[in-house]
């Protein structure tokens, strides 16, 4: 049996994937996660869950091609350059690293000057 | 030598020697979460024995790696129980475990309830970490305890098991894990198998007697 742990590096914070183990029963699953994940005082907490009690989702049907419902629906990296363009700011940082394409849509134009010039 | 550091000579004894053949897992135990496991149980064990060694150090003029790898053979107190080397074979190995850390926690209890308080504080933070050696123990205990060779194991260790503890604690163990009392194998003489595991321990630092490591 796989178990998976997540540990908790402080208190109040998100549970975080640290690895998974095998082990022949929770006891087990117990210790060894004990030994790996929290002997160094690197967890206040662990989560230990058996891997077959997790149920995987990784099917997202989008067969009519929606990709207005998805994050990389918005042109940001254009809206930006606009936005920065207008702002009358250098724009030779205008590649966007990716994970700027969580972040929400890039404001209106009325509050543009504000947001480009604080970034 | 004052009877509070013969004491505590005796225990840290036990806890580096067994500590030492603990960690001869390191590396070929059943599995590899097994191996992370045993071999983090082998070190505290010295550590314990590093603990108990600078308290006894300090009664004895002496420092705590001088009693660890400057007695000759005889001098060591460890009992029968932890001379042996048992890697290779997992059911003496956890029967061995499983005994000592049930006779270490009737002695711990014995210890934390001292008057000497220093030693009742040391075994107050040993018996901490040694709740999670009593839960590793059990947990093999129990899915051991109807193996045949686990079974002979114990059979054969019982009066080595009861060997680790002052005559006075025997009854407690006896009843902690439910078995007759039988006559104990005291801490008299060291074996072979303890000469080679000195020969080996002490080696560096008897390759140049007095440095400053």
């Amino acid at each position: 049996m796989i178990y998976e742990v997540f540990r908790q590096e402080r208190k109040g914070q998100a549970f975080a994937h640290a690895g998974s183990l095998p082990a022949p029963d929770m006891a087990f699953a117990e210790v060894y996660a004990r030994e790996q994940y929290g002997r160094r005082g690197e967890s206040v907490a662990l989560w230990v869950v058996p891997r077959d009690q997790i149920q995987q989702i990784d099917e997202f049907v989008d067969e009519l091609e929606r990709n207005y419902h998805r994050v990389d629906g918005y042109p940001l990296k254009a809206k930006l350059k606009e936005a920065r363009e207008r702002a009358g700011t250098a724009s030779d940082d205008a590649d966007v690293p990716a994970a700027a394409t969580h972040t929400p849509p890039p404001p209106e134009p009325g509050s543009a000057r504000r947001e480009a010039n604080g970034g | 030598m004052t009877e509070r550091a013969r004491r505590l000579l005796e225990i840290a004894d036990d806890e580096l020697i067994l500590g030492w053949r603990d960690s001869e897992w390191t590396g070929i135990a059943p599995n590899l979460e097994e191996d992370v496991a045993f071999s983090s149980i082998a070190q505290n064990e010295i550590g314990h024995a590093r603990a108990l060694y600078e308290l006894a150090a300090r009664d004895l003029g002496t420092t705590a790696d001088e009693l660890a790898f400057d007695r000759t053979p005889e001098e060591y107190r460890c009992a029968a129980l932890v001379e042996h080397r048992f890697a290779d074979d997992w059911a003496r190995t956890i029967a061995r475990h499983w005994l000592y850390e049930a006779a270490d926690a009737v002695r711990l209890e014995a210890l934390k309830a001292s008057d000497d308080a220093e030693v009742a504080g040391l075994a107050g933070k040993i018996d901490r970490e040694e709740v999670y050696h009593r839960m590793h123990a059990e947990m093999w205990e129990e899915r051991l305890r109807d193996e045949p060779r686990f079974r002979e194991a114990v059979e054969e260790l019982w009066p080595q098991a009861l060997g680790v503890l002052a005559a006075d604690l025997r009854a407690g163990l006896a009843e902690r894990i439910g078995r007759e009392p039988v006559e104990a194998v005291e801490r008299n003489g060291r074996s072979p198998e303890f000469c080679e595991l000195w020969e080996e321990m002490t080696r560096v630092r008897r390759s140049i007697p007095g440095a400053a490591w």
